[in-house]
Order: structure tokens, then C-alpha cells, then sequence
């Protein structure tokens, strides 16, 4: 028994809304090892986690933490039994100091008042300590993502964790920066600290973690010792079945350039330059793929196209018509779908039903009207055909879309957005946090969108997906396009991660071929 | 028209406004600390009414002005418990459960006080209490601003120390550090073992401290009786003076100044015989016109980019 | 998801039920006779006609600022103008019936118009603020509310008054103008046609028609309603223009309906009031109805204990109190529903494991 760090035995989950999110798991740790976890989503990983963090309270089951049975009611019992959670989305405060976050909840007294000197000297000997300097006084807003995550682990190392959950920590980092990741985790295992990885890479795990648990559908399959198993093994363990996740593409034949930027500058607010003279053209039935560490432009660049941001300066055209003068309503007049990153934002209205997120954009379609009322029936024959097309898993298309889970939330945003057909489709992230399964369904729609003649800007943090789907590929760093690629052949990720962080640069006449 | 500018620029009008700053000062600091909460707490109008009465009525049973004062406070302090119980545990939409407390105090207050005096407009059968007034040494013998500053009720001191406890709250105090965290993000003070329940609570009763304080000062201090809906929006204007003040304790203030002189204006003009119904709706007036330019404002700064 | 359904009218009935558990209790804390007060209060309401007729006569208003509030509800806008929208509409839509001379049936259509144009009006100085600008629109509607009442009072004191009378009331009506009673031996007028019609058009309008469903895509998620291609700003003014015109209706229709003058001396409550029924009715325009009737009822009943017990009638606002209170209450019960839910799954999973 005294194997184990920690034991969970027979842990099961159910939600309110009667999600069973845990059903049958077990799992559990030895000291000083780096042990992932693996499934799809909605396998119940975070949902396990919760509750190793306290975060949640199991229904069943039981927690052994160093040989003794253990019930945390809340993070701060686990945070205390030298628990730490480094959570997928930051659970940093955005307007604190990188001190502020580090010490709240156990901050430094002075009288009645925080004392702030001692708060930044604490950080600073933690940063120290662990090997992961920060500067403290900075504000956490103006930090880039590796450091926030910086940050983040080393709140919960001054906590004195010993356990550390890492819930897909390179999901937002370059591949340099997931190396210093890896180099900085092992030296905390040197250090005696045990982690817990999750993360949908499979090579990543074979390359940092001792062993691997895998989970599917709400409960655990088998634990395996990384060096045991391929790849192939653990891929198979997690989707249940062999699933070829290959595209076939048939010929490609470009049309003409359905959207045309150029020379495209935007400044913000408080006067920083956040687009640099962008220039490229997305022809009529091609991919246009563009690669880049979030946050050097993308979003203003996709905001702009999407008329959210105004058009500053330079020259943008979708089918030869300037788009300056349009709003979100009209342009999509123009035929433009957008498949949004954040789904829950603005992707969906999550107590609304699947039926009526999946017509939203299209209200003015006369095939749904009748009498100047909406036509329910030519609506469900609609959104039934998409629900069976998607392997949309829901009860019926009158199920508020906020029940279902995130691959199949973000199914019901690519039907909406693709369906209608449009003749330009952003894609932004089409299949960040989603499982194998739905996002090659996914992959599968957007391809198929293209090949009956849409133009499609695939924008994109995720190299692996950009590289199989992309016709013609950029990258973008700090605001500028510095590198375009007219095939991804012969092209893999380490390379691409040499633009995307700015240390190789094309020749300028190697980026006037995106104008082409 | 002429005594009206005179008046505007005598002694009594400079005085007047700290005086119906009073109410203001005091729930629009309410309205700050719950808002960084996150439980933007809108039932500031009801709380106050119920602490006016509460005060009204203990002061007479007892004929102590200060057990007024305690019961005024923990009346609004129980009330804006449930208001936190509902919120935070049993998860009613906050905006919602502002709505029914304000409704509970409107018919609740008018319900108990023709209990208490067969009444059901105004308390002034009962012979209540008021808070003293406090005369500073040295500043009242100043001319002028001697007569302005001194000689106020006692809680229109205190509310100028509550704005200055806002402040310091939320600046430099762990409590401070955790409201504005739970506010921002309250899975970030999760995670961190901070409750977010807990904490919320506190700034939901620490306004409705605020707000015993205001209540009390209405009936037992502006005037000494209680009467229906007597609080007349005052608890609403100061969450338009929390949105324009952008949360901040001083900015907050300083809008609240602004409609302080909007309901002396008011008071001043009705004195003088202009129409009372017209002369009446100057400090709403007052506020929608605020709220608006400042949204415009707003609007256009955002828009800009 | 029946549960999450069947669940929701649970609740509702236990609010419900707790509203009429706590009229006992304050009737036998006041009441000198406590089990007649209670029998009062539940029964009398039913023993005649004329009660009845009471019910459905207090019910209209109820109906007209119910669905006002459903709608505004429906789009997550926390209006509370009702209030003003009542009184100023009565004053404007009295005017019109005092003042102008046309023949029956036009007269009053033409009132209602006035009512309902004057309601417009005024909802569109929040509605527009919010939807052009963001500003809240609680507040400044709560303002408008104040302003409407000021100046409401100014014209009633000084053209409307009648002189011969002692009390503050308007000139009569023209009785061509006033809403005939539909029921004799009671006071049930027309407005409860013109009521249960309007329902009846909401609810077409928010259920059956695209600008309901962006009405309701707006309400859960503005931004989604913006990258949809909606225009949210028009979808917020048009809500606006449909609860202005619907309460405005509603405070003419209360005014000649039940009225011979203009009576109001102040702000008639029927906004907050509105916002209860609403929820009551969970936002359908439909179950708007059926909560106002329940709503009537009360008051009829708490109307009679005054009389009978001198329990005040201002019990009601605490029986609404607990009502908002427990139906927006998602965690009320929520222990049972829980059970429920992990009993349905454990039966699902070993139906499963019998078909494997």
C-alpha cells in the first residue's frame, strides 16, 4: 500500500443535470513521478481532478492520501494536504501584481494592512527556490502565456504542494517553450514533487511521463508504463477503437480570390501596433492556413475580418467589394461563416436549443418562413440532418445547447457555420479542447466546405492540425507575416515553431506569393 | 428667480447638501463594495427603508436613540443576510432577489407601521429619537465654513469615514485583496482556498452596514418620523452614482456630490414655490441626464478604436 | 430532460404553497379569529360571483404588466418601468377620454392607442439608452418612473382636476370612451379580451416568429446574438417598444375600464408587480395568465381579511417576496432533484448493463 502517494478507488460523479461525468475510476500515484493522464474529452479527466482538488465532492468512492483515507470539502483541505492545481484556463487576477496572485488567500500582515515589500520579497525567493524567476511587481495582464504559467505553478509550489495536477499545460505554448516546460518539471521531480500531466499529446507523454492512465467514457481503462506502450497502443486505449484520423483531399483547383487583404495596419487603444502591413489572398476552394503563438495579432486580424474591429488602414475585399462599411450583420449577407475560438462566448447561446443555434444566423432564409412565421418542421428536417451528419451525441434538437459537452457544442457551431454554405469561412481554432473523434469530424466538414468551392482562413495555435489541413500556409509573429508556405509538404512543426518565434524570417519575396 | 440664487449661494444650501449627501454617501459605498464583490447588490433602496423604520420604531419603544441606531443596523444587516443566503446558496439571480427585498421593504415597511400606529402613511404619532448633531471645537467658530462643516448629524460624519473605509478596504486590507479577487475572478480565489461564498457574504452584510447606517440616518436624523417609501429612489440613484464613480470609492463620492446638489437644488426650488410635483423629479432628472452622458461617453471612448 | 421540466413546475407550486403557509401564519399572528380569517382568506374569494368577478378584474392588470415584464425578462433586461409606463399612459390615454368626442368603439380603440403610444415613449428612453449606449436600464427606468409620476402629477393638478370634487380626480370620462363591462353583476369589463389577445400576440410573436428567436438569443448570449448577424441594438428597442406599448395598454385599460376619472394619486404598483408574475409564469406569455389569476386571487382574498380581521392588505408584498424568492431559487430543492437525478441514472446504467 505504502507505494502510493495517493490512492482514488471506485470514484464515481454525477452532475446535477444527471451527467455522469466519473463513473467507475480508479487511479493512483507513487512519489515522484510524472504520471499522465489521458482520454477524450468528456472521459472525465477534469472531472477527476476536480476532485482530487476538492473542487468537487465524488458521490462515490474513495480518496487514501499517504495511507489515510481523506474527504476534502473544499481546494482549501486539498491545498493544505499539499495538493496543486495548475489549471487549463489561469486562475490568475488579471489586475493583480504577479505578487498579488502569489500570496492571495495567505498574504503578508502589517497591522491591519497587507504588507506589500514582504509579498514581493516572497516571491521572490520562491522564484529562486523552484527555478522559475518572475519579476513581481508586473501586472499579470501584460504577461505573455508562458510566464502567467510561470506564475501559476509557482502559486501552487509556495503553497507547499507536493502533488502537482498540470491540466494540459502546452496546450498554449510554442514547442520551445514546452522544452523549458519539460526541463523545469523534471527538476521539480528531482525535487521530490509528484505531477500529474494531462494532455490530448501523445508524444508529449511519451517523451516527459513515467506512466500513463488512460480514461474513457467517465472511467479508467488501464495504467500502463510509458515505456511500454507505443503511441499507436495509446491511442487505441483512448478512442476504444482504431480511428483513421487521415483527410483525403481530391484535387485541388483555385478559383478566383474570394477574400483580399492588403497592406493592413491596426493600432489599438493605447497606441501599440498590433498588425504590420498584412497582405495575403484566400482563392476560391483553397485552405489558407495561418500558424502563430496566440497573441501576435490573430485575433485582431480575425476580428477585423469578422467586422468586430474597424479597418484602420489598408485594403480588405471579400469578392471584390471593400468590407469597411460593414457590421457583423451585414457582412454576413456577403455569404461569410466564422467559426468563433471561444464557443461559450460567442459561439453558442447555451440555454437556447440546439434546433434554434443551429439557424441563428441564417433567420432571414425564406426555406424556414411560412405565413411570416418560422417553419418548425423545415427546421427540425434541418437540424436533424446535421445532428446524424455531426454525430452530434444530444437528446433532440429542442436540448438547450449548454447540456451538451465541448466537442459537441462546438459540432453544433461548425454545422451552423458551414451548412449554410458559405462562400468564405473563418475558422479560428476549430478544435481547441475537443476530442479526436469530433474534431476529425470537424476537420472532415471544413475540408469538404472547401472542395465545393469555399474559400476557408484556418487560423490556428495547433501545428499539427494546421499542417494537415492547410493548402497555402502563413505564420504570423508580432503583427507580421514572416513566412509563407505555398504547400505544407516536406513541412513539420519544429520548423514552423523557428517563425513562429521569430527566429527565421522568408525573404520578402518569398511572402509576396501569398498575394498570388 | 433672484432669491433663488441666493439662496443657492447662501450657507444653508452648502449645508443642506452634506446633509442629503448623507443616504447617498452611504449606500453608494454599499453599492462599491458589493458590486467588486460581484453581487452587485441592488436592494440597497429596501434595506435602507427597512433599517429607517427599524430605527424609527425601537427608537420610540425604548426612547433611546442609540438602540435605534443598533436595531436600524441590524435590521438592514439580517436582511441583506438573506439577501446573501438566497444569492449565494440557494443561487437566486442576484438582480432578482434585490427586486423582491425592495418589494418586501416597500409593502413590509407600510404593513408593520399600521401595526405599530394605525397608519399607513406616516410614523409621526409615535414619538421616535434622532441622532445627535456634533458640534466641532475649533472649526464651528470659524465664519462660514464653520457653519458649513459643523453643527451636522452625527452620521454624516460617519458617512464621510465610511467612503474613507471603502478605501482603505479595498486598497490595502486582505479582505479588500480577497473581494476584488472573488469579484474579477472568483475561480482564481478558488483555487486558492479563498471562498467565494464566504467572501461575497461579507461584502453583501458590509453593504448592508452601510445601509443600516443610511436608513437610520433618514428616520432619525433628516427627519424625525418614518414614512412610506421614504428612502424615494435614493438607494437607486446611488447605484447610478456607483456605475458613474466606475467603482471606485472617491469617484463614487464624488458623483454622489453631484447628486447631493441635485436634491438640494430641489429642496431649495420647492421652498421657493415653484411647482413641487415639477421641482420634485430634479435630482431623478438629475441622474438619468448623468447616467446618460456618461454612458455616451463611455460609448464613444470604446468606440473610437 | 422532462426532469429539469417537471422540476421547474415543482418548485413553482412549492412557492406557491409557501406564499399561502405564510398568509396563515401572519393571519394568526394578527387575526383576533384566526381559523375564519384563514377560511376567509382561501374560500370567500370563491363564495360568489361578484368575488370572482373581482379575481378576473385585478387579474387584467396584472395580465397586461406581466407580459410587459415576460418580454423584457425574456431578453435579460431588468426593466422596471412598468411603473411609470401605468401612470403616464393613464394620464395621457384620460386626456384623450376626456377630452376628445368620437363615436363608440373608436373611442376607446383610440384611447388605448394614446395609452399604448404613450408607453412606447416612455419605455424608449431607457430601451434606447441600454441599447445604444449600455446604460443600465434599471436604473433609468426606476428614474423615469420618479419623473413620469412628478410630471404625471403636475398635469393632473393643474388641467386635469376637477373642481367640484374634493378629492384629487380628473374630469369624467366620456362614457363613449370607457370600456363596456362584459359580465353583468360584476365589474369584468373588455379589457380581459384585450388582455388574454395580447398574450395571445406575444406569445405568437416570441415563440413563432424569427425576431422571438433573437429575442431570446439576445437575452442568454449578446455577443452570440451579434456574431449571428442580429442587430442586437434593434432587437433591445423593439423589446422596449412591445412592453411599453403592452403596459400602457394595460394602464388605460385599468383606468376605463374600472374608473369613471383619472383616480390615481400614486404610482399603482403594477411594475414590481409585473416582474413577480413573470417569473411566476416562468417568462411565457401564456403562464402569464394563469399567474395573475393566482396572483388576483390572493388579493381578493387578503382584501376580504382586511375587511373581515384588519389584517393590512400590504401582506401581500411579503407574500410576493417569498415568491420571487423561492422560484429564483435554482438550488431550492435542489437536494431532491439531485436524487432524483442519480436514482434515474443508476436505473439507466443497469438497463444498460442488461442489454450488453
Amino acid at each position: 500500500m505504502s507505494d502510493y502517494i495517493l490512492e482514488m478507488n471506485h470514484i464515481a460523479k454525477i452532475y446535477g443535470n444527471g451527467v455522469v461525468a466519473n463513473s467507475d475510476v480508479n487511479f493512483n500515484l507513487k512519489k515522484g513521478e510524472i504520471h499522465a493522464l489521458v482520454g477524450e474529452n468528456g472521459a472525465g479527466k477534469s472531472t477527476l481532478m476536480k476532485i482530487l482538488f476538492g473542487m468537487e465532492q465524488p458521490s462515490r468512492g474513495e480518496i487514501i492520501l499517504r495511507g489515510k483515507k481523506t474527504v476534502f470539502s473544499g481546494s482549501k483541505e486539498a491545498i493544505a494536504s499539499g495538493i496543486g492545481m495548475v489549471h487549463q484556463h489561469f486562475m490568475l487576477v488579471e489586475s493583480f501584481t504577479v505578487a498579488q496572485n502569489i500570496v492571495l488567500g495567505m498574504e503578508p500582515k502589517k497591522g491591519l494592512f497587507v504588507n506589500s515589500e514582504e509579498a514581493v520579497r516572497f516571491t521572490k525567493e520562491m522564484g529562486e527556490k523552484y527555478n522559475l524567476p518572475v519579476e513581481p511587481e508586473e501586472i499579470t495582464k501584460n504577461l505573455p502565456v508562458g510566464l502567467k504559467q510561470k506564475v501559476e505553478i509557482l502559486k501552487a509550489l509556495a503553497r507547499g504542494a507536493e502533488i502537482l495536477i498540470l491540466d494540459e499545460p502546452t496546450a498554449v505554448l510554442t514547442p520551445q517553450e514546452t522544452d523549458q516546460l519539460f526541463e523545469e518539471l523534471n527538476q521539480l521531480k528531482k525535487q521530490g514533487h509528484t505531477i500529474v500531466f494531462i494532455s490530448h499529446k501523445i508524444p508529449e507523454i511519451k517523451q516527459i511521463c513515467d506512466r500513463i492512465t488512460v480514461m474513457r467514457s467517465g472511467r479508467t481503462i488501464e495504467t500502463y508504463l510509458c515505456e511500454d506502450v507505443t503511441e499507436q497502443q495509446i491511442s487505441n486505449a483512448i478512442m476504444g477503437c482504431e480511428l483513421n484520423t487521415s483527410i483525403e483531399r481530391k484535387v485541388k483547383k483555385y478559383g478566383e480570390v474570394n477574400v483580399h487583404v492588403e497592406n493592413l495596419s491596426y493600432t489599438d487603444k493605447s497606441g501599440v501596433q498590433i498588425l504590420k502591413d498584412i497582405s495575403f489572398n484566400v482563392r476560391k476552394g483553397m485552405i489558407f492556413g495561418i500558424a502563430g503563438v496566440q497573441g501576435n495579432g490573430q485575433v485582431e486580424l480575425i476580428d477585423i475580418l469578422s467586422r468586430k474591429r474597424a479597418v484602420q488602414s489598408g485594403n480588405v475585399t471579400f469578392f471584390n467589394q471593400d468590407i469597411s462599411g460593414l457590421n457583423q450583420k451585414t457582412v454576413r449577407e456577403l455569404s461569410f461563416g466564422y467559426v468563433p475560438e471561444d464557443r461559450l462566448e460567442q459561439g453558442v447561446a447555451s440555454s437556447v436549443a440546439i434546433s434554434e443555434n443551429m439557424i441563428s444566423n441564417d433567420l432571414e432564409n425564406n426555406d424556414f418562413q411560412k405565413y411570416g412565421m418560422l417553419d418548425f418542421r423545415k427546421i427540425d428536417e434541418f437540424v436533424n440532418e446535421n445532428i446524424k451528419g455531426y454525430e452530434i451525441r444530444c437528446a433532440g434538437g429542442a436540448q438547450p445547447v449548454g447540456m451538451l459537452s465541448g466537442g459537441n457544442m462546438q459540432k453544433v457551431v461548425v454545422a451552423r457555420e458551414c451548412e449554410h454554405n458559405p462562400d468564405i469561412l473563418i475558422a479560428e481554432q476549430p478544435t481547441r479542447g475537443v476530442d479526436v473523434g469530433a474534431a476529425h469530424i470537424i476537420h472532415k466538414k471544413i475540408v469538404q466546405l472547401c472542395e465545393q468551392g469555399s474559400s476557408v482562413l484556418l487560423v490556428s495555435a495547433d501545428l499539427a492540425e494546421i499542417l494537415k489541413l492547410s493548402d497555402v500556409l502563413a505564420v504570423m509573429y508580432e503583427g507580421e507575416i514572416v513566412a509563407f508556405f505555398e504547400s505544407t509538404e516536406g513541412l513539420n512543426e519544429e520548423k514552423l515553431g523557428l517563425y513562429m518565434l521569430g527566429i527565421e524570417k522568408h525573404t520578402l519575396e518569398q511572402m509576396r506569393k501569398a498575394v498570388n | 428667480m433672484k432669491g433663488f440664487i441666493n439662496l443657492i449661494f447662501s450657507v444653508d444650501f452648502v449645508y443642506s447638501i452634506f446633509r442629503v449627501m448623507t443616504p447617498l454617501l452611504f449606500a453608494s459605498m454599499g453599492a462599491v463594495i458589493s458590486d467588486i464583490a460581484g453581487v452587485p447588490n441592488i436592494a440597497l433602496e429596501g434595506l435602507m427603508l427597512m433599517a429607517a423604520f427599524a430605527g424609527m420604531y425601537f427608537s420610540y419603544l425604548t426612547q433611546s436613540a442609540a438602540v435605534g441606531l443598533l436595531m436600524a443596523l441590524l435590521i438592514a444587516i439580517t436582511f441583506a443576510g438573506v439577501l446573501a443566503f438566497f444569492t449565494l446558496y440557494y443561487k437566486t439571480n442576484i438582480i432578482l432577489g434585490g427586486i423582491a427585498l425592495n418589494s418586501l421593504a416597500s409593502g413590509g415597511t407600510v404593513f408593520f407601521l399600521y401595526l405599530v400606529a394605525n397608519d399607513k402613511g406616516t410614523s409621526v404619532s409615535l414619538a421616535s429619537k434622532t441622532l445627535p448633531n456634533i458640534h466641532i471645537p475649533i472649526i464651528e467658530n470659524i465664519p462660514i465654513l464653520g457653519d458649513i462643516l459643523s453643527g451636522h448629524n452625527i452620521l454624516t460624519y460617519v458617512s464621510v469615514l465610511a467612503v474613507i473605509f471603502t478605501y482603505y478596504l479595498l486598497k490595502s486590507t486582505d479582505l479588500g485583496y480577497h473581494i476584488r479577487a472573488v469579484g474579477e475572478k472568483k475561480e482564481a480565489a478558488e483555487s486558492v482556498g479563498i471562498s467565494t461564498i464566504k467572501t461575497q457574504a461579507i461584502a453583501l452584510l458590509l453593504s448592508g452596514v452601510m445601509c443600516g447606517f443610511g436608513g437610520a440616518f433618514m428616520s432619525m436624523g433628516y427627519v424625525s418620523w418614518f414614512s412610506r417609501d421614504m428612502l424615494s429612489s435614493r438607494g437607486w440613484i446611488a447605484l447610478a452614482a456607483e456605475a458613474m464613480g466606475r467603482q471606485t470609492a472617491i469617484g463614487t463620492a464624488a458623483a454622489s456630490l453631484l447628486f447631493g446638489v441635485a436634491d438640494a437644488v430641489s429642496n431649495a426650488a420647492a421652498a421657493q414655490g415653484l411647482p413641487s410635483d415639477l421641482v420634485k423629479t430634479i435630482p431623478y432628472l438629475a441622474t438619468l441626464i448623468g447616467l446618460a452622458i456618461f454612458s455616451v461617453r463611455i460609448y464613444k471612448k470604446q468606440k473610437e478604436v | 430532460m422532462n426532469r429539469e421540466k417537471s422540476f421547474n413546475i415543482l418548485r413553482t407550486a412549492v412557492a406557491m404553497l409557501a406564499a399561502i403557509l405564510v398568509a396563515f401564519v401572519i393571519i394568526i399572528l394578527i387575526s383576533d379569529q384566526p381559523v375564519q380569517s384563514i377560511l376567509i382568506f382561501l374560500l370567500q374569494p370563491f363564495s360568489s360571483g361578484r368575488y370572482l368577478g373581482n379575481i378576473v378584474e385585478t387579474a387584467i392588470p396584472l395580465i397586461f404588466s406581466g407580459l410587459s415584464m415576460a418580454v423584457l425578462f425574456q431578453t435579460s433586461l431588468f426593466n422596471l418601468g412598468g411603473e411609470g409606463v401605468y401612470f403616464m399612459a393613464g394620464i395621457v390615454g384620460s386626456i384623450a377620454a376626456i377630452w376628445l368626442k368620437l363615436p363608440i368603439f373608436i373611442f376607446p380603440l383610440l384611447c388605448l392607442m394614446v395609452g399604448a403610444g404613450t408607453g412606447i415613449l416612455v419605455m424608449l428612453v431607457p430601451g434606447v439608452l441600454r441599447a445604444k449606449f449600455s446604460a443600465n436600464e434599471m436604473v433609468t427606468s426606476l428614474m423615469m418612473n420618479n419623473i413620469c409620476y412628478g410630471v404625471g402629477c403636475y398635469v393632473l393638478n393643474n388641467m386635469m382636476r376637477d373642481p367640484a370634487v374634493s378629492t384629487l380626480v380628473s374630469y369624467k370620462y366620456r362614457s363613449a370612451a370607457m370600456l363596456p363591462v362584459i359580465i353583468k353583476g360584476t365589474r369584468v369589463h373588455v379589457g380581459i379580451l384585450i388582455a388574454i389577445l395580447c398574450a395571445v400576440l406575444v406569445y405568437l410573436f416570441l415563440y413563432k416568429t424569427k425576431w422571438g428567436l433573437q429575442v431570446k438569443a439576445t437575452g442568454a448570449n449578446a455577443k452570440f446574438a451579434k456574431y449571428s448577424g442580429m442587430n442586437v441594438t434593434k432587437v433591445i428597442i423593439m423589446v422596449h417598444v412591445i412592453a411599453g406599448a403592452v403596459a400602457g395598454c394595460g394602464g388605460i385599460v385599468e383606468c376605463l375600464g374600472l374608473h369613471k376619472r383619472f383616480e390615481w394619486t400614486a404610482l399603482p404598483g403594477y411594475g414590481f408587480d409585473g416582474a413577480m408574475i413573470a417569473m411566476l409564469a416562468n417568462n411565457n406569455p401564456l403562464g402569464v395568465i394563469g399567474a395573475a389569476t393566482f396572483v388576483a386571487y390572493l388579493r381578493v382574498g387578503a382584501d376580504l381579511v382586511n375587511r373581515f380581521a384588519d389584517v393590512p392588505t400590504e401582506m401581500i408584498s411579503i407574500l410576493q417576496t417569498i415568491i420571487i424568492l423561492l422560484i429564483s431559487a435554482e438550488k431550492f430543492l435542489h437536494k431532491y432533484k439531485q436524487k432524483w437525478i442519480e436514482k434515474d441514472v443508476q436505473i439507466g446504467e443497469v438497463q444498460n448493463e442488461g442489454v450488453h
